[in-house]
C-alpha cells in the first residue's frame, strides 16, 4: 500500500458537500428562504441535507407544502411526522382552499398540477419568501438540464431560459429586486440513482408507497394508476390488484405506479439501475401532454 | 482482460468518485453524437428519451436518429434554431460518476466555454479528421488553459471518413501538441474516434490497430484527478456562522464552509483573515460527528479554541501560509453581458469566495484576441465574449490567491448592481 493518503471523496460525499454549500449560501444571503416539501423522495433528501447543513442548530427556515388536495394519505402522515420530529415550521398552501375561494379554477380534467402554480406564487407573496428550495434534478427532464442552481424568477415567478445568469466555480449570484426571487435547486447534479444511494447510505425513512405493495390499479396508456377517490374506473376498464411501487410522488390523480417486487431500498436501487425508462416518462401523466410540457410550466412559474 | 462489470450499487458502496468535464465543439464536429454515444454506451439514455428523439428526428425529416435533439431540448431553441448556453448531462460507470457541461461551440462560445470550464476536471475538444484543426479548436484549447482545466482530451472524430489513416491522425496530433505546448497546456491525451460508429469510445477499435492509447471511456474512467486538488494551502472561507438558538445546545459557535484547499486538522494553528487573529482548531464537525481531517471539497464546521470575532467572508488559513489581503487586483476578465460593455471607471459588485465587495475598474491593459492571442493595447472596453487584462480596486480587501495556484480563491464574478446580472468572470493574476 502507498504511504500517501488518497484523500478521496466519493461521488455521494461530493454531491452532499455541494448541496450543503448551496443551502448555507442561501441562508447567508437571503432574508426569507423556505424549502418546498412535497413528501416526495427528492424533497425528503433535501430536508436531510438541510438538517446536516445547519447541525447542531435546527433547520433555520420553514418548509412549504403546496397541497393539491390530491394526496396519498401515507405521504401526508409522513410529512406531519417529519415536521414534528425536526421541530419545523410548516406552511401549507392549499389548492382546494384557493378553488373554494375562487382564486383558481378547477381544470375540466380535474388535474391540479398546473393550478398549483398560482397557489405557490400567492403563498410566496403572502409570506414574502425570497428564495425557495426545490428538489428538481437536471437528469429528470430536458428543460431542467438547462436550468441554473440559482434560478432567477421575475415578479411573476417566471423562468426565462434565454436570460439566465452564468454560474461559474461555486459563485452563485442570488441578487434580486423586491418582488423577484430565486428558486434554488441543491440537487441539480444528482441523478435518480444518486438519490436512492443516498437514501440507503443515510438510512432515510420514506413514505411506504415508495416500496412494493399490493394495490388495486387500472392500466391506462401503459401506466398503472391506483383506483381511489381521484381515479375511478371508466367504462370498459377493469381494475386488478398488482404488486407496485411509486417512483415519484405527485398529484395522486396524475401519478402512476410501476410494477415492482422491490420492498427494500437495496432492491429499489437494483431496479433503478436496471430500468430503461425515465421516472417521469414512466409515472407522470402531466409530462406526457406535450414535448415541451415542463418548459411551459416552468415559464409560468412552476418549480 | 477486463474485470467483471460491477453492479452500480456495489460500486457505490466502494465509493465511485466524481469527474466533471466540459465538452466544446459544434454540431458539425459530431459533439452531440459523441455525447449521445457516451450516454448510449453507458446505458444512460432511456427508452422513452430515445423514442422521443426518434419521433422528433422523423418529423424533422432527418435521415438518422439525430442525437443532437437529446441536448437541444427547449422549444425556445427549436423555434429560433439556437442552443442555449450550458446543458448538464450525467452518466456513470462502475468506477465513476460523470457530469458533462455541454457547451455549444458556435454561439456565445467564450462565455459558455468559460462557464463550463470553471468547474471542469477535464475538457474534451473535438475536431473533424477531414478538416483538421480549425480556429475554434485553438480557441477552445486556449480557454481550457486560461481556466486551468487540469486535463485536456482531443478527440479526432470521423476517422471512418478518412479510412482510419494513421498519417491523418498523426498530422493533427502533432500540430495540436505543438500548439498546446505554447499554451502551458495541461495533461494532454489525443484519441482517434468515430462517434457515429462507436470506435474507440467504450472500447478499443479494431479499425485502429496502430493506436495504442486508451479508449475515450477508459481514459475518462482512469485519468488521475485526485492530485489536481491543492492539498497544500489551507484556505477555508467562512460561509455561515452556526449558533444554535436552543436550550439544549448552549455556547456553540461553529464556522461552516467548504474547504477550498489544504488539509485542516484539529490542533492546527490557524490565522483568521483579514483580522490576523490566531487560534487553534478545536474540532472539525459534521452532522455525522467530528472528523480527524477535512480537505476539499468537504463541507464542514470548524470550531476554534478561542473566542474571536469571525463572520461570513473571513478566511481561515495557516499563520505561515496565507492568501494576499488585497484591494488591488490584476485579472483576466471575460465579459459576459450583452447589454453594456466593461469600461474603465465602471463600478460593479464583486463576489469572491464567500465575500462580496464593490470594485472599480482602474484600467484595461489590453484586450486579447482569443483566436490569434494578439494583445490590443488600444482597446477601450470589453464587449460580450471578450477577454482582457484588467486592473481593479476593491472597497474592502479580498483574501485572494493567484488563480494558477488556486482555482477557488483565485476566481471571482462581477455583478451589475443595477440589473443584478452576472456580467463578468475574473481570473486573478496578481493580488496585493
Amino acid at each position: 500500500m502507498s504511504q500517501t493518503k488518497p484523500y478521496r471523496v466519493s461521488h455521494l460525499d461530493a454531491l452532499e458537500a455541494e448541496s450543503i454549500f448551496i443551502m448555507r449560501e442561501v441562508m447567508a444571503e437571503f432574508e426569507r428562504p423556505a424549502l418546498l416539501f412535497s413528501g416526495g423522495k427528492d424533497s425528503i433528501v433535501m430536508l436531510r441535507l438541510a438538517e446536516k447543513a445547519f447541525a447542531p442548530a435546527r433547520i433555520p427556515f420553514p418548509v412549504m407544502h403546496i397541497d393539491t388536495g390530491h394526496n396519498f394519505p401515507e405521504v401526508l402522515e409522513y410529512r406531519d411526522r417529519r415536521v414534528a420530529t425536526l421541530g419545523l415550521n410548516l406552511v401549507v398552501a392549499s389548492v382546494q382552499e384557493a378553488i373554494d375561494a375562487g382564486q383558481v379554477r378547477e381544470l375540466p380534467d380535474g388535474t391540479r398540477n398546473r393550478i398549483q402554480t398560482p397557489v405557490l406564487l400567492a403563498a410566496q407573496e403572502k409570506y414574502r419568501f425570497d428564495a425557495l428550495f426545490g428538489g428538481a434534478r437536471r437528469d429528470e427532464e430536458k428543460a431542467r438540464a438547462k436550468e441554473r442552481m440559482f434560478s432567477f424568477r421575475d415578479e411573476f415567478g417566471q423562468w426565462d431560459p434565454k436570460n439566465q445568469r452564468p454560474e461559474l466555480w461555486s459563485l452563485y449570484n442570488g441578487r434580486h429586486h423586491p418582488g423577484e426571487s430565486i428558486r434554488v435547486f441543491p440537487l441539480s447534479n444528482w441523478t435518480e440513482l444518486d438519490v436512492w444511494h443516498y437514501i440507503a447510505k443515510e438510512n432515510i425513512p420514506l413514505p411506504s408507497i415508495y416500496y412494493a405493495h399490493d394495490r388495486e390499479v387500472v392500466e391506462r396508456n401503459g401506466m398503472f394508476y391506483a383506483v381511489n377517490e381521484f381515479i375511478r374506473l371508466r367504462d370498459g376498464e377493469t381494475s386488478e390488484v398488482r404488486r407496485v411501487r411509486y417512483r415519484t410522488v405527485g398529484d395522486a390523480s396524475q401519478t402512476a405506479a410501476v410494477l415492482s417486487e422491490a420492498d427494500t431500498v437495496e432492491k429499489v436501487i437494483d431496479e433503478v439501475a436496471a430500468t430503461r425508462i425515465t421516472e417521469r416518462g414512466a409515472t407522470r401523466g402531466d409530462d406526457r401532454v406535450s414535448e415541451a410540457a415542463m418548459e411551459d410550466r416552468k415559464r409560468e412559474g412552476y418549480f | 482482460m477486463s474485470q467483471a462489470v460491477l453492479e452500480p450499487d456495489a460500486a457505490a458502496s466502494r465509493g465511485m468518485d466524481l469527474l466533471r468535464f466540459a465538452t466544446a465543439g459544434s454540431v458539425d464536429d459530431g459533439k452531440s453524437t459523441l455525447i449521445g454515444r457516451l450516454l448510449y454506451d453507458t446505458k444512460t439514455i432511456f427508452e422513452d428519451q430515445l423514442e422521443a428523439v426518434e419521433t422528433a428526428s422523423a418529423s424533422r425529416g432527418d435521415e438518422y436518429t439525430n442525437l443532437a435533439l437529446l441536448t437541444d431540448g427547449l422549444r425556445a431553441e427549436r423555434e429560433q434554431g439556437i442552443t442555449i448556453d450550458v446543458a448538464y448531462r450525467y452518466f456513470a460507470t462502475p468506477r465513476r460518476k460523470f457530469i458533462i457541461a455541454d457547451t455549444p461551440g458556435h454561439i456565445q462560445y467564450t462565455r459558455n466555454m468559460v462557464t463550463g470550464a470553471s468547474t471542469a476536471d477535464l475538457a474534451l475538444i473535438l475536431v473533424d479528421a477531414r478538416k483538421g484543426l480549425v480556429e475554434q479548436s485553438r480557441r477552445h484549447a486556449f480557454l481550457t488553459s486560461l481556466l486551468r482545466v487540469p486535463h485536456l482530451v482531443l478527440c479526432v472524430n470521423k476517422m471512418d471518413l478518412v479510412d482510419w489513416d494513421q498519417k491523418v491522425f498523426e498530422r493533427i496530433a502533432d500540430e495540436f501538441t505543438s500548439f498546446a505546448a505554447k499554451l502551458d497546456a495541461p495533461d494532454l491525451t489525443i484519441i482517434p474516434i468515430s462517434a457515429l460508429n462507436g470506435d474507440n469510445i467504450a472500447s478499443r477499435s479494431e479499425n485502429s490497430p496502430w493506436y495504442e492509447g486508451p479508449s475515450l471511456l477508459h481514459h475518462l474512467e482512469h485519468v488521475h484527478i485526485a492530485s489536481d486538488r491543492n492539498l497544500v494551502d489551507v484556505r477555508f472561507p467562512v460561509q455561515y456562522v452556526i449558533r444554535p438558538q436552543s436550550t439544549t445546545v448552549t455556547d456553540y459557535r461553529g464556522y461552516a464552509g467548504q474547504v477550498a484547499s489544504g488539509i485542516l486538522k484539529p490542533g492546527d494553528d490557524v490565522m483568521v483573515l483579514p483580522s490576523g487573529l490566531t487560534s487553534t482548531i478545536a474540532a472539525i464537525e459534521t452532522a455525522d460527528g467530528p472528523i480527524d481531517e477535512a480537505f476539499p471539497p468537504m463541507s464542514v464546521t470548524v470550531r476554534l479554541a478561542d473566542e474571536i470575532d469571525i463572520s461570513r467572508g473571513d478566511m481561515i488559513c495557516r499563520p505561515q501560509n496565507r492568501p494576499a489581503v488585497a484591494q488591488d487586483i490584476e485579472a483576466m476578465v471575460c465579459w459576459m453581458d450583452e447589454t453594456a460593455p466593461l469600461r474603465v471607471g465602471g463600478k460593479y459588485a464583486i463576489k469572491h469566495t464567500t465575500r462580496t465587495a464593490r470594485t472599480v475598474v482602474r484600467g484595461l491593459q489590453y484586450r486579447l484576441d482569443v483566436n490569434t492571442l494578439h494583445r490590443d493595447e488600444s482597446a477601450g472596453e470589453l464587449s460580450l465574449n471578450e477577454i482582457g487584462r484588467v486592473k481593479l480596486r476593491t472597497t474592502v480587501p479580498l483574501l485572494a490567491d493567484e488563480y494558477r495556484r488556486n482555482r477557488t480563491t483565485g476566481g471571482f464574478i462581477l455583478i451589475d448592481e443595477s440589473t443584478n446580472r452576472t456580467v463578468g468572470a475574473g481570473i486573478i493574476i496578481e493580488a496585493r
